[in-house]
C-alpha cells in the first residue's frame, strides 16, 4: 500500500511539474519579453493563456504537501528542517508571483503594470529554480532519514542541486513556450506563434544540453540516482528524450499539434525517471519508502481520497477543460477581434 | 559561492526559534483567515444576487453577482497563495509536530485537499462564463463553489480540533505512532461544535464584510436601488447568521468547560477552582495569581457553565493542572481578554441584526438612519476582529500544548534559528500585499462605477482602465 501512495505522490509532483511548471515557464518569458512595448504582445499572449486556471494549479503542490506529511511524516520533517531556506524562498516567491499577477491584471497605471509585472515574472524564475535545487538535495541523499536536519547550506548549493534547479527553469519555459505557440495559433496570432515556436525550439536545445551535463554531475555527487537513471530508469529516460525529440522535430517544422502533447509527456518523463531511478528510496540510501510510510489505516484513506478525486475533481477539471476548449470561458481581458480593431482606431 | 558564507554568517545570529515562529505562524493565520469567510460565503450571496436576476429579470441583481465574482477571484487569488504559504509552513516551522504527528493530523488535509480543488475549479469557470453561457447552466456551477466551501472550512477545521482533542491513533512505548483511525481523526470530539462556529463565522463575517462597503457607500449618499440591494442581501445573511452563531458559541463554550478545563478557566479568568465563581468583565490575572480590577458579576461564570446547577457548579482553575501544563500568566490573560472581546463585539453585532430585523418585521424596509448606517459601516471590521479574538482565545488558550496533552510547542519547534529573518520577510510581504489588496479591490470599485455597467469590462479580474491610462502607455513606450 506504501508503494500504491508513492505511486500517486510522484504522479501528484508529475502533474505538478507539468501544469504548475507551465505557469512558472510563463512567468519567465514575460521575464525576459523587453520593455513594455516590445515585449506587449507576449504578455498579452501570456496573461491571456494563464487566466482561467492559475489558481487550480496550486492545488497539486499543496496536495504533495499533503500526501508527504501525511504519508511519510518523517521524511517531510527531515526535508523541512534540511532545505528550510529554498522552501521559504519558494513559498515567499509563492505569495509574490500568484498575488503580483492577480494584481497586475487590475492596475490600469503603467509604472504598477510594470512593479506587479517584474514581482510575477521574477518570482516565476526563482520559485521552479528552489524546487528543482530542493529535488537535487534530496536525489543527491543530502537529507538525512529521521526527522533530522543535514546540511543547511550544502543541502541545496551544491552540484546536482544547481543542475536541477537550472533544469527546472529551462524545462518549465520549454514547456510554457510550447503551450504558447498553441495558444498564439487558437487566436490565429501567426507573429505571436512564430515568436514562441522560436523560443520553443531553442529552451529545448537548452534542456537537452543541461540534462546531458545533469547526468555527468550525477555520476559523480548523485552515484545512486545516476545508476538508478542507467539502469532501471532507462526505459522512462529513452522513452522521455524520444518525446523531447519529437517535440522538437514537429516544432522545426513548424506542425505544432502533436508537440505540445510529446513535450508534456518529455517533461513528465524527467520527473518520472527520477522516482524510477531513485526507487525504492524516498531518501535515497537512508530512508525507504517502505520504511518512511505511515500506518495503514492513514494509507487507506490516502487512497480514499485519490479515488475520489477522480471522481469528484477529474470530471470538474474536464469541464472547465472542455468549456475551455469551446471558447465559453472567455477572457474579458482580450476583447474580440473587431473589438481589437476598433479600439486601435479608437486610439 | 558568495552566498555560502552569507548564509553561514547569518547563522551566527543565533534566536530562540520557537517565539518567532509562533508569531509568524499566528500572522500568516490571522491573515489568511481574513479571507477564509470571503472565500466560504460570497459565492452563496453571489448566488443570491444571481438567482434574482434570473427569475426576476433584475438588472441590479445581475450587476451585483457579476461584480462580486469580480472581486471574489481577487480575493479567492490571494487566499490561495496565503493557504499555500500554510502548507509550507506546517513544516517549516513545526517539523517535530508534523514529523511525529503528520499521519494522524494529516487525514483531514487529504479531504481539504479535495474540496478545495472543486472550489478552484468551479471559481474559474463560474467567473469566466458570464458571457457564453446559458444563464442557469451558469448559475449552476456556482452551486458547487458554495458546497466545496463549506466542505472545505470543516476539514480545515477539523484537523484544528484534532489538536485540541487528539483522538483515533495508537502509539507505541516510545511514543510512535503507529496505527490510525481516520474516522476517529476526522470526528474528533471538538470537531463537531468547532465546525459549525467557524463555519457560521464565515457567513457572519462574510455577510457583514460585504455589507458594510454598501453601508459606506450609502453613507456617502449613493442609495440607489443597487447599493440598497447589495446591502440588503450581504446584511441579511450576516443577520441570520449572528443569533446561531450565538448559540453555537454558548455550546462549544459549554464543551471546553467539560473538556478543556484550563482554557475555561483562562477564559473565565478563574486562578483556583471553585464555586460560585463571578464573571469577570476585563480585568487581569497577576503574576502572583489573583484576579485584579475588571467587574464581577457574582456567580454568573457558574451559572452560565451548567444553568442546571446553577450558583452551586464548579469551575476548575488554572491551578487545576500541574505547574508545568499551565498557560503562562500574559497567556491566560490574552485569552480572557480575548474572550472579552469576542462576546463584546459578538453581542453588539448581535443588536445591529436585531434593530436590521425589527425595522423589516415593522416596516418593510431595511433601516436607513445614519447612526445604523455608520454602526453597519463598521460592522465588517468589528466582525472580522470578533472572529480573531475567537481564533486567539482557541490557540493560546491551548498553550503549552500543540497536541492536547500529549505535544507541547515549545517540543514541536524547528530548531532552525533563522526563523526570525523569515518571520520580518512574510510579516513585510504580507502587509504589502494586504495593503495592495485593498487598494487594488478599492480601485476596481472606482473603476466599476466610472463605467457603469459590466459588458464594458476589459480586464478579467477588474474593471476597464481608465482613458486616462492610455497617455501614459504611449509616454512611457517612447
Amino acid at each position: 500500500m506504501s508503494d500504491t501512495v508513492a505511486v500517486v505522490l510522484l504522479l501528484a509532483l508529475t502533474t505538478y511539474a507539468v501544469f504548475g511548471g507551465a505557469d512558472f515557464g510563463a512567468g519567465f518569458w514575460d521575464l525576459i519579453a523587453g520593455g513594455p512595448e516590445q515585449g506587449r504582445r507576449p504578455r498579452e499572449l501570456i496573461e491571456h493563456s494563464l487566466g482561467p486556471v492559475w489558481e487550480a494549479n496550486h492545488v497539486w503542490l499543496i496536495f504533495v504537501f499533503v500526501v508527504t506529511w501525511t504519508a511519510f511524516s518523517e521524511a517531510y520533517a527531515s526535508i523541512m528542517l534540511t532545505l528550510f531556506v529554498p522552501l521559504t524562498i519558494a513559498a515567499l516567491g509563492i505569495v509574490l508571483r500568484g498575488a503580483s499577477f492577480a494584481f497586475r491584471k487590475s492596475v490600469v497605471s503603467l509604472r504598477n503594470r510594470r512593479l506587479f509585472g517584474v514581482a510575477f515574472a521574477a518570482s516565476s524564475v526563482l520559485v521552479p529554480y528552489c524546487m528543482g535545487a530542493v529535488a537535487g538535495g534530496i536525489a543527491s541523499g543530502r537529507v538525512p532519514a529521521g526527522g533530522k536536519a543535514g546540511d543547511p547550506v550544502d543541502s541545496w548549493i551544491n552540484p546536482t542541486s544547481v543542475v536541477t534547479g537550472v533544469l527546472a527553469v529551462t524545462s518549465v519555459a520549454y514547456l510554457a513556450a510550447v503551450y504558447l505557440v498553441w495558444e498564439a495559433r487558437r487566436d490565429d496570432n501567426a507573429e505571436m506563434a512564430d515568436y514562441f515556436r522560436r523560443r520553443a525550439v531553442v529552451s529545448a536545445v537548452v534542456v537537452a544540453v543541461v540534462g546531458a551535463v545533469g547526468m555527468v554531475v550525477l555520476h559523480s555527487d548523485a552515484p545512486y540516482v545516476f545508476d538508478g537513471m542507467t539502469g532501471r530508469a532507462l526505459p522512462v529516460v529513452v522513452v522521455g528524450v524520444a518525446f523531447g525529440l519529437g517535440a522538437l522535430v514537429l516544432l522545426a517544422r513548424d506542425a505544432n499539434r502533436g508537440a505540445r502533447v510529446l513535450a508534456v509527456l518529455a517533461q513528465a518523463g524527467i520527473v518520472v525517471a527520477w522516482g524510477v531511478a531513485q526507487w525504492p528510496y524516498l531518501l535515497p540510501e537512508s530512508l525507504s519508502v517502505s520504511a518512511a510510510a505511515a500506518p495503514s489505516g492513514t494509507l487507506r484513506v490516502l487512497i480514499v481520497n485519490v479515488v475520489l478525486a477522480v471522481l469528484i475533481v477529474l470530471p470538474a477539471f474536464v469541464l472547465l477543460y472542455v468549456l475551455a476548449q469551446r471558447r465559453l470561458l472567455p477572457e474579458e481581458g482580450v476583447p474580440d477581434a473587431a473589438d481589437r480593431v476598433t479600439d486601435r482606431s479608437a486610439d | 559561492m558568495i552566498v555560502v558564507p552569507a548564509v553561514h554568517a547569518l547563522g551566527v545570529l543565533t534566536v530562540d526559534p520557537v517565539p518567532w515562529a509562533r508569531s509568524q505562524m499566528a500572522f500568516t493565520l490571522a491573515f489568511h483567515i481574513i479571507l477564509v469567510p470571503l472565500g466560504v460565503s460570497w459565492a452563496f450571496m453571489t448566488l443570491i444576487a444571481n438567482y434574482r436576476a434570473i427569475k426576476h429579470d433584475d438588472a441590479d441583481a445581475l450587476l451585483l453577482a457579476q461584480r462580486w465574482s469580480k472581486y471574489m477571484a481577487v480575493t479567492f487569488a490571494v487566499g490561495a497563495v496565503t493557504g499555500t504559504v500554510l502548507s509550507f509552513e506546517f513544516g517549516l516551522l513545526w517539523p517535530r509536530f508534523m514529523g511525529q504527528w503528520g499521519e494522524a493530523f494529516g487525514v483531514p488535509f487529504g479531504f481539504e485537499g479535495l474540496f478545495f480543488f472543486t472550489e478552484a475549479i468551479f471559481v474559474a469557470i463560474y467567473i469566466y462564463g458570464w458571457r457564453r453561457m446559458r444563464p442557469w447552466a451558469h448559475f449552476w456551477t456556482g452551486v458547487p463553489i458554495v458546497l466545496a466551501g463549506i466542505f472545505g472550512a470543516v476539514s480545515v477545521v477539523a484537523a484544528n480540533s484534532w489538536m485540541n482533542a487528539p483522538s483515533g491513533f495508537t502509539l507505541d512505548s516510545s511514543g510512535k505512532v503507529v496505527a490510525v483511525d481516520p474516522v476517529a481523526v476526522i470526528f474528533n470530539k471538538a470537531m463537531p461544535l468547532e465546525a459549525a462556529h467557524m463555519l457560521v463565522a464565515a457567513y457572519l463575517v462574510g455577510g457583514f464584510m460585504v455589507a458594510s462597503v454598501y453601508a459606506g457607500a450609502m453613507l456617502r449618499g449613493r442609495r440607489d436601488r443597487y447599493h440598497r440591494l447589495g446591502f440588503v442581501i450581504a446584511f441579511t445573511v450576516a443577520a441570520v447568521a449572528t443569533p446561531v452563531q450565538m448559540g453555537v458559541g454558548d455550546a462549544l463554550a459549554r464543551w471546553v468547560y467539560n473538556d478543556q478545563p484550563e482554557k475555561f478557566a483562562a477564559i473565565e479568568l478563574v486562578p483556583h477552582t471553585a464555586s460560585d465563581v463571578p464573571e469577570t468583565l476585563l480585568g487581569k490575572l497577576s503574576a502572583n495569581g489573583t484576579v485584579q480590577g475588571g467587574i464581577a458579576i457574582p456567580g454568573l461564570a457558574s451559572w452560565l457553565s451548567d444553568p442546571g446547577t446553577g450558583k452551586a457548579t464548579v469551575v476548575k482553575g488554572i491551578d487545576s493542572v500541574p505547574a508545568e501544563d499551565r498557560p503562562t500568566v500574559s497567556e491566560v490573560n490574552v485569552v480572557h481578554l480575548s474572550w472579552d472581546i469576542m462576546v463584546g463585539l459578538g453581542s453588539l453585532l448581535f443588536l445591529l441584526s436585531l434593530w436590521y430585523g425589527l425595522t423589516w418585521a415593522l416596516r418593510r424596509r431595511m433601516p436607513t438612519n445614519r447612526v445604523f448606517l455608520t454602526l453597519a459601516a463598521a460592522s465588517g471590521l468589528l466582525s472580522v476582529i470578533t472572529m480573531e479574538a475567537g481564533w486567539v482565545v482557541t490557540e493560546v488558550g491551548r498553550q503549552p500544548w500543540i497536541v492536547y496533552g500529549y505535544m507541547k510547542v515549545d517540543d514541536a519547534a524547528t530548531a532552525n534559528t533563522g526563523v526570525w529573518i523569515t518571520f520580518i520577510a512574510v510579516t513585510v510581504l504580507y502587509l504589502a500585499l494586504g495593503v495592495t489588496a485593498i487598494l487594488v479591490l478599492r480601485g476596481m470599485s472606482r473603476r466599476f462605477r466610472r463605467a457603469g455597467g459590466f459588458a464594458d469590462v476589459e480586464s478579467p479580474y477588474g474593471p476597464p482602465a481608465s482613458s486616462e491610462a492610455e497617455p501614459q502607455v504611449e509616454e512611457a513606450a517612447r
